[in-house]
């Protein structure tokens, strides 16, 4: 490959352009996207929901200024959904248009299986974009270990196969995100072909950055607190800790509610938009509660 | 021209070697790297400046590492590996410079303060005193450089390292904290907050404060301890500390002897396991294979093909569920085993009728009632440690009695589509081990099986008499670790 065709310069340019889009990524995150563009490997992008895996995705689209394909993965995802399909109807229609046109069976066989009558599929559609296109298979966990298969080709030779019309070559190596949940262990076939990236909660300062841009209107003081009750929250055992959407939401209703600082009673009030359990809300309204948290966690800690 | 070709092979050569033996390490360390894997690692590190140490790092994780609970092992070999060698391939490591040059600076502050003083030269040998001030200073200011500095100091000044002596990195970790008294920091810190606040703290600003000094205690935690490290393979070599610095991995932990540390990623871990394991066993039970012939319904359905029986059907297999007990030994050196156990079965209690559990250490306590109806099942094996009634005597396992206690109580209620899972050591204290009732407990449960902890070259020494238990047993196991438990509970549904 052409020293011209890679995306990105450096790993700062990735993260200053991320910037540029809104997304706030670290060290780790410009890293991989730029290996990414660089060996022409996919990136397998895992970690608990709500913490910017699809964003991801979709800024790298929108900074390389490149079509967003998505294929959602869903249990009972199959070729048909997710490569190709032949339109049978329009082929039954050439078949009876030809009808005593005096065409042999060849002829018309011919023709009836050639790219007029392929329906594309996310994952075709992606290999033969003449544009830039970023392909985003998103949740791929879902899907059963033996429909994993169909992506194999795609990911490691960006081709796909078919058998009555051959090979079909991508124009172009696509930026390829698969993003993941981890309900369930992906195969090692899978895990191979890709490059790894964990994103897990942001560090309190990205968050706060996350919260200040995000959030218009927000007070820096605002954003720092809302940040540090966060991190308080998500250092409980939890069923589901508050992810940075929930955050952005909470700290869109403090703004809209009209506070200025958090005090015990609004966090009280509000924390139902950043827990969704029963179980998880009393346990952090409990915490919050505690007159003197200090000394009993402090006394927990030794 | 010729020789500076041969100069970059000879490099690009080096660098192969380098990370032949990095894999080879993290191969031993447990973790699954495959060929292309290694190639792709070979590849990325080409697109980055060798000089960027973070960057290197993260490039070979992202080719070698596809399983975030590795990531911690990973970084540790990662750091033993490349302290020394690091240098000699221009791979950058922490840099020295700018450390002194730190020092050096807040020395001058200091002067500039509080007038010239005799002090000790640029950060060679301070008091702990001043270690003390710098430390409090590094942590109100939450001061990342300064913060390695202290870390730096406080290992050269109390960790009382010596070449050469077979100690591992714990024993320096423990004395380096000892002297540095953090709680002591964080109660002063926190007045100081108190202080400099114009008005009076509301509990929720308290609580915030005190989580942020918290974090950058830990951060030093870890500071200290990669600088042990550090100081450790300089002192003994790579190849002698790889192995006993190497961490295990969460799934490899063993029950019985993990730090508080591991036990936070053991719980950690737990979550996602059950969760996959529900997954998995929930698939298993829908895609059963098919069963035996069922006749009467393939005759039935010959009907429509003039009595040919043309469509064989079959009977698909109906797995029945199975009622769960778990009598569980709770005294100290098992506890945490219980616990896990307790958990995991829990989680997926859907996947059985009926599960009991039993508690014991020398009386025997029924908990079932903790667990239902209850959200949080953590909470729930919380409450089993606190509220059970499980104390007879004198509060050491006698496995003996809480046989006969459970026989005699619930015996009754043991039938055929029972399994009962004992867990425990088998340590009996020179009890009797009244073995007569797992002998009756076999003849009507559908399955005994026994779970054991500890590693089974131990079995049977001591006071252990799992042996004479084990006659009685469908099945004895050795549990140690996550990885055994979850294969456990998988054949277990």
């Amino acid at each position: 490959m052409a020293e011209s065709s890679y995306r990105f310069e450096s790993v700062a340019a990735v993260r200053e352009s991320l910037r540029k889009v809104d997304y706030l990524s670290d060290e780790g995150i410009a890293g991989i996207v730029y290996l990414a563009d660089r060996l022409g490997k996919p990136i397998l992008v895992e970690g608990p929901a709500g913490t910017g895996k699809t964003q991801l995705a979709k800024s790298v689209a929108e900074m390389a200024g490149a079509r967003l394909i998505r294929l959602q993965c869903y249990e009972g995802l199959d070729e048909s959904k997710a490569l190709f399909e032949w339109n049978y109807k329009k082929q039954l229609l050439r078949i009876q248009a030809e009808r005593g046109d005096g065409k042999t069976w060849e002829n018309i066989e011919e023709d009836i299986f050639s790219e007029d009558f392929l329906l594309t599929r996310p994952l075709l559609e992606a290999i033969s974009a003449d544009d830039p296109v970023v392909l985003l298979i998103d949740e791929v966990d879902r899907v059963e270990v033996e429909t994993e298969a169909l992506l194999l080709e795609i990911l490691s030779d960006y081709q796909v196969s078919i058998p009555e019309l051959g090979t079909i070559e991508a124009k172009q190596i696509p930026l390829v995100f698969l993003t993941s949940n981890n309900t369930r262990e992906l195969s090692e076939a899978l895990k191979r072909r890709c490059l790894f990236l964990h994103i897990d909660y942001p560090e309190l300062e990205r968050e706060k950055e996350i919260v200040l841009t995000k959030v218009p209107d927000i007070t820096e003081s605002l954003a720092d607190q809302v940040a540090r009750i966060v991190r308080s929250i998500r250092q409980l055992e939890l069923k589901k800790s508050p992810s940075v959407s929930e955050t952005l939401d909470w700290a869109r209703t403090l703004i809209l509610l009209g506070i200025e600082s958090v005090d015990v009673e609004t966090a009280k009030s509000t924390i139902n938009i950043l827990l969704k359990y029963q179980s998880d809300i009393a346990k952090a309204v409990r915490e919050l509660d505690q007159e003197n948290g200090t000394i009993t966690k402090a006394a927990a800690g030794k | 021209m010729s020789d500076v070709v041969a100069a970059e092979a000879a490099a690009g050569h080096a660098i192969t070697e380098l990370l032949s033996g990095f894999i080879q390490e993290l191969r031993q360390a447990g973790l699954p790297v495959s060929l292309t894997e290694n190639l792709d690692a070979m590849e990325a590190v080409k697109h980055i400046p060798l000089e960027d140490r973070e960057a290197f790092k993260y490039a070979l994780a992202a080719t070698l590492v596809k399983n975030n609970a590795h990531w911690r092992a990973f970084e540790t070999v990662f750091e033993v590996y490349f302290s020394l060698r690091g240098a000699r391939y221009r791979i950058g490591d922490v840099d020295e410079d700018d450390l002194a040059k730190l020092l050096e600076e807040l020395e001058q502050q200091e002067q500039q303060a509080d007038g010239p003083r005799t002090g000790s030269g640029a950060g060679e040998n301070m008091t702990p005193e001043e270690i003390a001030e710098m430390l409090y200073k590094a942590l109100q200011r939450g001061d990342d450089a300064l913060m390695r500095a202290v870390a730096r100091q406080a290992v050269r000044r109390f960790a009382g390292m010596e070449p050469g002596r077979p100690v591992g990195g714990t024993y320096y970790l423990y004395r380096t904290l000892r002297n540095l008294d953090l709680d002591g920091v964080l109660d002063k810190l926190m007045q100081q907050a108190r202080q400099d606040s114009p008005e009076p703290l509301t509990p929720l600003e308290e609580r915030l404060e005190q989580d942020e000094f918290e974090h950058r205690i830990d951060q030093l935690k870890k500071e200290i301890e990669s600088e042990i490290r550090r100081a450790l393979v300089a002192d003994r070599g790579v190849e002698a500390m790889a192995k006993t610095l190497r961490k295990p991995l969460p799934e490899d932990v063993d029950f019985m002897h993990a730090s508080r540390e591991e036990m936070a990623s053991l719980r950690k871990a737990i979550y996602p396991l059950t969760r996959k394991l529900a997954v998995r066993l929930a698939r298993k039970r829908r895609h059963g294979r098919k069963g035996p012939l069922d006749f009467r319904s393939t005759v039935r359905h010959s009907l429509s093909y003039g009595g040919v029986p043309a469509e064989p059907k079959f009977k698909y297999p109906r797995p029945s569920k199975p009622e769960i007990f778990v009598i569980a030994d709770i005294s100290g050196s098992v506890a945490a085993f219980a616990r896990f156990t307790l958990h995991l079965v829990y989680a997926i209690s859907n996947q059985f009728s009926k599960v009991r559990s039993f508690v014991f250490i020398d009386g025997l306590d029924e908990v079932t009632r903790l667990f239902e109806g209850v959200e949080d099942i953590a909470d729930a094996v919380h409450r089993v440690n606190t509220e059970a009634d499980v104390v007879w005597v004198d509060g050491h396992s006698d496995y003996g009695h809480a046989f006969e206690v459970f026989w005699s109580k619930f015996g009754k209620e043991v039938g055929p589509k029972t399994t009962v899972l004992i867990l425990g050591d088998a340590r009996n204290n020179y009890h009797a081990s009244q073995c007569w009732v797992l002998k009756e407990i076999e003849k009507r449960a559908r399955h005994l099986y026994w779970l054991n902890p500890e590693p089974k070259s131990y079995w049977d020494t001591g006071d252990s008499i799992v042996g004479e238990y084990a006659n009685h047993c469908d099945g004895v196991y050795e549990c140690r670790n996550l990885r055994q438990l979850e294969k456990f509970v998988d054949l277990l549904a």
